[in-house]
């Protein structure tokens, strides 16, 4: 038996709360970095629910450009992330404050 | 009922990747023997003497598991415990998984009722592989940090990064076989090809896709990192890289998953450019030689004979495999690196833009 | 059934532990498991293809990036959540609130069950089909961004000797 559609939506409102949490929570860049993946994901999800529910494609084409961009925008966000800590050796955002010294 | 048969199909895929691997260790021994002129292990033996001659099958399908399996499992004091757990099935699950698309056959007629000899029958099947292929990389990387000592990380490392390089130039293979066949099936894939070509022919992928099969073969030795790429887990190099310090079950799962990725490597092989199944000329209701002469066979007999043909040609690259590993030196990691990206990924585009080209002028295709 | 909610649990679970875990390699492997979760979820959507291109991008791609990034800076498991208790709680507060109002906002709308799809619903000719078609555009440009984004990489990772 297939589960209801609000089922997927509401959990893809979880996920998406938990990954809010976590990038208001943690300190850790890379792990901030991962959480607003886990928030792109839960749209992802939510995309894909209601294309089902319309029985349209669009919604996962939709999808597709997500997982792509959202490819994109990690490889840059890591490297960012090396090259800062080849300056200031840590990850730590509230010791990343200014952009110079 | 449906159910049943599932089940079946998905254990036979199972038994058919278990038995493949142990054949392997024991093929692998005694092949690199015959190819270095010594014997090979021939010690083990049953009951003191039970067989009369010894080809070393005691010895490597009961001895060597036995003995790996009893030893202890050192974990180092400073090792992340649950992560050295993990990574052994990290690495081995994925590679599994991929036997389920795995076309061992066409069809099974039992009381009216078509089998389809495939575990799963899933529409993106080479993406299925490509998936798992992907996953498999956690075991090495994983394995190599969870150690927490130096080889082990570099190893880790290292392999880890040849292998998604590798993962590149295998998807662009696989893009223009998928290009060819216009599906990515890999039981539709096998069954394209029992076609002629010219009524003579059998339309192999090896005659449509040369050069996507040369690619895919050296990406597959790559990806399972063994010689000629095996720098990661070198015993001169790395001591054992990545496995340096697991001991005992441990380490026999993570032999299980390079000897499971040769298998993988000769089914992918066999299945997109050797016809997988296929048995020149033979069709469902028997055989159809070209000079117009047809001998009829039985539906199982047909079954049989194409299983056999699968399993004849999986073990026929599995082979090819081994004597690469014991003919060729390594390749340095910046040769290693070099090969993948500089060379491998321009001829893998270039091979996919002229599919595509000579698809539009000789097919017509419309895009549909 | 049993399937969603073995899938929301371990989903929930393992997205649990990517935002708490202290040590940044376990929060890694679990955004594996969350993202396996979700692809799980894609197949029970009958988006078939995405769900096998969410395995390969993100599981597979992804996160041996995150993890390699994380083992070349060799971070220590470091205190979670180092902040002052007014923010730690404002966090918590905010997520409850934002969580409670996307789920109240679905099941006010009460969207209900799912009509059977047609057959090759989710399939890769179908999204193909799209893609070559009426999103052209934004498929070119986003081969671009990728090239962007590789070039930029490249030249940030650089270490200036």
């Amino acid at each position: 038996m297939q589960a209801p559609l609000h089922y997927y939506l509401v959990l893809a409102a979880i996920l998406f709360a938990i990954g809010a949490f976590g990038v208001l929570l943690r300190r850790n860049v890379i792990v901030i970095l991962m959480s607003i993946e886990l928030m792109l994901n839960a749209v992802n999800v939510t995309f894909v629910a209601l294309a089902r529910k319309a029985l349209s494609m669009d919604g996962q084409v939709i999808v597709f450009f997500v997982m792509t961009v959202a490819a994109a925008e990690v490889a840059i966000g890591l490297a960012i992330v090396l090259a800062n800590f080849s300056q200031r050796r840590t990850v730590n955002a509230d010791e990343i404050g200014t952009l110079r010294w | 009922m449906d159910l049943i048969i599932s089940f079946g199909t998905a254990l036979v895929a199972l038994l058919i990747c278990l038995q493949v691997t142990v054949l392997l260790l024991w093929i692998e021994r005694k092949g690199s023997a015959l190819i270095q002129d010594r014997v090979g292990a021939n010690r083990a033996n049953l009951f003191g003497g039970l067989l009369p001659f010894n080809l070393g099958i005691v010895n490597t399908l009961m001895a060597d598991p036995l003995k790996l399996l009893t030893k202890e499992d050192i974990v180092p004091a400073s090792a992340d415990r649950f992560l050295h757990w993990l990574a052994p099935w990290l690495a081995v699950f994925p590679l599994f998984l991929t036997f389920a698309v795995v076309p061992f056959g066409d069809v099974l007629v039992i009381g009216g009722r078509e089998i389809n000899l495939q575990a799963v029958d899933l529409s993106g099947g080479i993406l299925f592989v490509l998936a798992m292929v992907s996953l498999g990389v956690y075991g090495v990387i994983v394995g190599g940090w969870a150690s927490n000592s130096r080889y082990a990380f570099l190893g880790g490392v290292r392999g880890s990064a040849q292998m998604i390089s590798y993962e590149i130039a295998m998807g662009l293979a696989l893009v223009s076989v998928v290009l060819t066949y216009g599906t990515l099936d890999l039981q539709q894939i096998a069954r394209a090809q029992g076609d002629l070509m010219w009524g003579v022919v059998p339309a192999w992928g090896i005659f449509y896709q040369p050069i996507a099969f040369v690619l895919l073969f050296i990406a597959g030795i790559a990806e399972s990192k063994r010689v000629p790429f095996d720098l990661p887990e070198a015993e001169s190099e790395l001591v054992a890289g990545f496995q340096t310090e697991y001991s005992g079950s441990k380490m026999s799962m993570f032999m299980m998953s390079d000897f499971i990725e040769v298998a993988i490597v000769a089914v992918l092989t066999t299945t997109l450019f050797f016809g997988g199944w296929q048995v020149p000329f033979l069709y469902r209701d028997g055989f159809h030689f070209p000079g117009g002469i047809a001998v009829a066979v039985p539906s199982l007999v047909v079954t049989l004979l194409q299983i056999t043909s699968f399993m004849v040609k999986v073990f026929v690259f599995c082979w090819v495999q081994i004597l690469i590993r014991w003919s060729l030196p390594r390749l340095r990691y910046d040769q290693l690196m070099a090969l993948g990206w500089k060379k491998l990924l321009p001829v893998g585009l270039a091979n996919v833009a002229a599919t595509a080209v000579l698809g539009l002028l000789l097919e017509g295709w419309t895009g549909t | 059934m049993i399937l969603f909610w073995v899938v929301a649990v371990l989903s929930v679970a393992s997205a649990l532990t990517v935002v708490l875990h202290r040590n940044p390699v376990y929060c890694a492997l679990a955004l594996v498991m969350a993202l396996f979760q979700v692809a799980l979820m894609f197949v029970a959507l009958d988006a078939h293809l995405i769900a096998l291109l969410q395995v390969i991008v993100y599981a597979g791609a992804i996160v041996v990036l995150f993890l390699f990034v994380i083992m070349l800076l060799s971070l220590e498991p470091d205190v979670p959540h180092p902040g002052r208790y007014t923010t730690r709680m404002a966090s918590i507060a905010l997520t409850v609130v934002l969580g409670v109002e996307i789920g109240a906002a679905v099941l006010v709308a009460q969207p209900g069950a799912l009509a059977p799809p047609p057959v090759d619903f989710g399939s890769t000719r179908m999204i193909g089909q799209k893609l070559f078609s009426e999103y052209l555009l934004p498929f070119e440009l986003t081969s671009v961004l990728l090239l962007v984004a590789i070039v930029g990489a490249v030249v940030l990772a650089r270490r200036r000797a």
